[in-house]
């Protein structure tokens, strides 16, 4: 029997293995991810990113303490945490420290916190966190917050997989042309300048500000790289139905603008959902995750049908130039026809 | 392929502020391939317990320096057995007077640290017990 049923049936032990199978790659994880997936699908799933020390482990447990224990006359909703850190690259060992800024969620059996490592992926998310994103799904929580990596410029795995992004500033980090490259700040469905006690709050909120105006109104679906099949063109693009970023400022650690801030992620729930973009987020999504695997999977069983000696050949001549890399490739899959 | 992590839980239960030692293990433990989850000063055997069901761990690491661990300590391993984690290697650090440490063992501490401890003997006794029985 898989460890399925028990999730579904709120198993909270059954639930915390699964994690641990699927991050190791077990085939009994996979199986049991499987019988899951039909009961996704469910769950806004919010994803918090920004550079290291902006307060995106503070701001995530103000938002579930929020979600939590609503203002009279709402309801409280269950909520997911995964929060990922960055693995070493020289030993692949990892220091989890999220959960030093969750403590008042402690002892809630509405919330569940997961510490992810990155494990070598770089885009700011493990390889396995979409698939534990599936499995809280899955497991009846309304509410994921995915809190990335300290972030960047280019870590924008986040956007592919979440409905709504914060992306997280705060004062003193930046001038104007930080913000208006490319990358994450483009991400952000919502803008936060947390630690908005500090001085400089002013002029990194206008120099956000001054971001968004310089835009032109672009799509926001995300390019999938070498894939044209998906996605709206120039031509399909509506002005109307486009979000705007919302800025927002918050002191995470007073619990300041909270409330806020969880609705301005509620109205891009409502706008996801009243202009149809939720179903496209989705299929985007998974067409993500179908493109990902098929890579993985093509290349495994590739490599299983190529000699090793085979594949080293080719690589010693690119060590020694004698190819281009280019060269190379072509050389292992059609025998160097396009030398 | 499957990837074998161990992970492990470093908390401090009770009330001292002093949690060098504790960032000292859990650096030691990072640099030896483990993923170690840190949550910090001040925590209840609740809390203890609740974090090490959520991260799934195969260790605990409890540093104690206040003398309260006779209290602490049998507290939190009972907690672990009700929630199913019987499996889960339990490893105190900190102040624990010699005629504690048999009593400690008794009720299964893997191992017990004080001051003065090589790193490198933890990840190794961390090692054994966690690898040497594992099938999952």
């Amino acid at each position: 029997m898989t460890l399925a049923p028990s999730i579904l049936a709120g198993d909270r032990l059954a639930l915390a293995r699964l994690l641990s199978k699927i991050e190791n790659n077990l085939k009994e994880g996979l199986v049991s991810l499987n019988e899951l997936f039909p009961h996704t699908g469910r769950a806004h799933l919010v994803g918090v990113t920004g550079a290291p020390g902006t307060g995106k482990s503070s701001l995530v447990n103000r938002l579930a303490h929020y979600y939590r224990h609503p203002p009279q006359g709402q309801t409280a909703q269950t909520v997911a945490i995964i929060a990922v850190d960055p693995s070493s690259p020289f030993t692949g060992g990892a220091i989890l420290g999220d959960r030093v800024r969750m403590q008042d969620l402690a002892g809630d059996s509405g919330v569940f916190i997961r510490s992810m490592a990155a494990r070598g992926s770089l885009g700011g998310l493990a390889q396995a966190t979409a698939s534990l994103v599936q499995v809280f799904d899955a497991a009846g929580f309304e509410i994921i917050l995915i809190e990335t990596v300290g972030a960047g410029q280019a870590e924008v795995d986040i956007a592919r997989l979440a409905h709504t992004t914060l992306v997280v500033e705060a004062p003193g980090l930046g001038d104007e042309i930080q913000a208006i490259k490319a990358g994450i700040l483009e991400i952000a469905d919502i803008l936060v300048v947390n630690k908005a006690d500090r001085p400089g709050v002013e002029s990194t909120e206008r120099s956000l500000k001054n971001m968004l105006q310089f835009g032109h109104p672009t799509s926001r679906s995300m390019r999938l790289e070498g894939n044209v099949d998906c996605g709206e063109d120039a031509a399909t693009l509506d002005a109307s139905t486009l979000w705007t970023p919302i800025i927002l400022r918050t002191v995470a650690t007073q619990g300041d603008g909270v409330p806020e801030l969880a609705s301005a992620i509620s109205s891009h729930y409502q706008y996801l959902h009243e202009t149809g973009k939720w179903e496209d987020k989705e299929r985007a999504r998974l067409q993500n995750e179908l493109d990902g695997l098929l890579k993985d999977v093509l290349v495994t069983r590739w490599r299983a049908t190529i000699p090793r000696s085979k594949y080293q050949d080719a690589l010693n001549k690119l060590v020694a130039r004698r190819m281009s890399p280019h060269q190379a490739v072509a050389d292992l899959l059609d025998g160097g026809s396009s030398r | 392929m499957s990837e074998r992590r161990i992970r492990v839980l470093v908390a401090k239960p009770g009330l001292d502020g002093h949690d060098r030692g504790a960032k000292v293990v859990a650096r030691a433990l990072r640099d030896a391939g483990m993923e170690v989850i840190y949550t910090g000063l001040r925590q209840t055997p609740e809390m203890v317990a609740e974090a090490a069901l959520q991260e799934d761990v195969d260790v605990v690491g409890l540093s104690v320096l206040s003398g309260a661990h006779m209290a602490l300590v049998p507290r939190i391993l009972e907690l672990l057995k009700a929630n199913g984690q019987e499996h889960v290697k339990v490893f105190v650090g900190g102040i624990i007077p010699d005629e504690d440490i048999p009593r400690l063992q008794g009720m299964g501490v893997v191992g017990i640290y004080g001051p003065g401890t090589i790193t490198k003997d933890i990840i190794q006794d961390i090692r054994d017990s966690v690898l040497g029985e594992s099938v999952s």
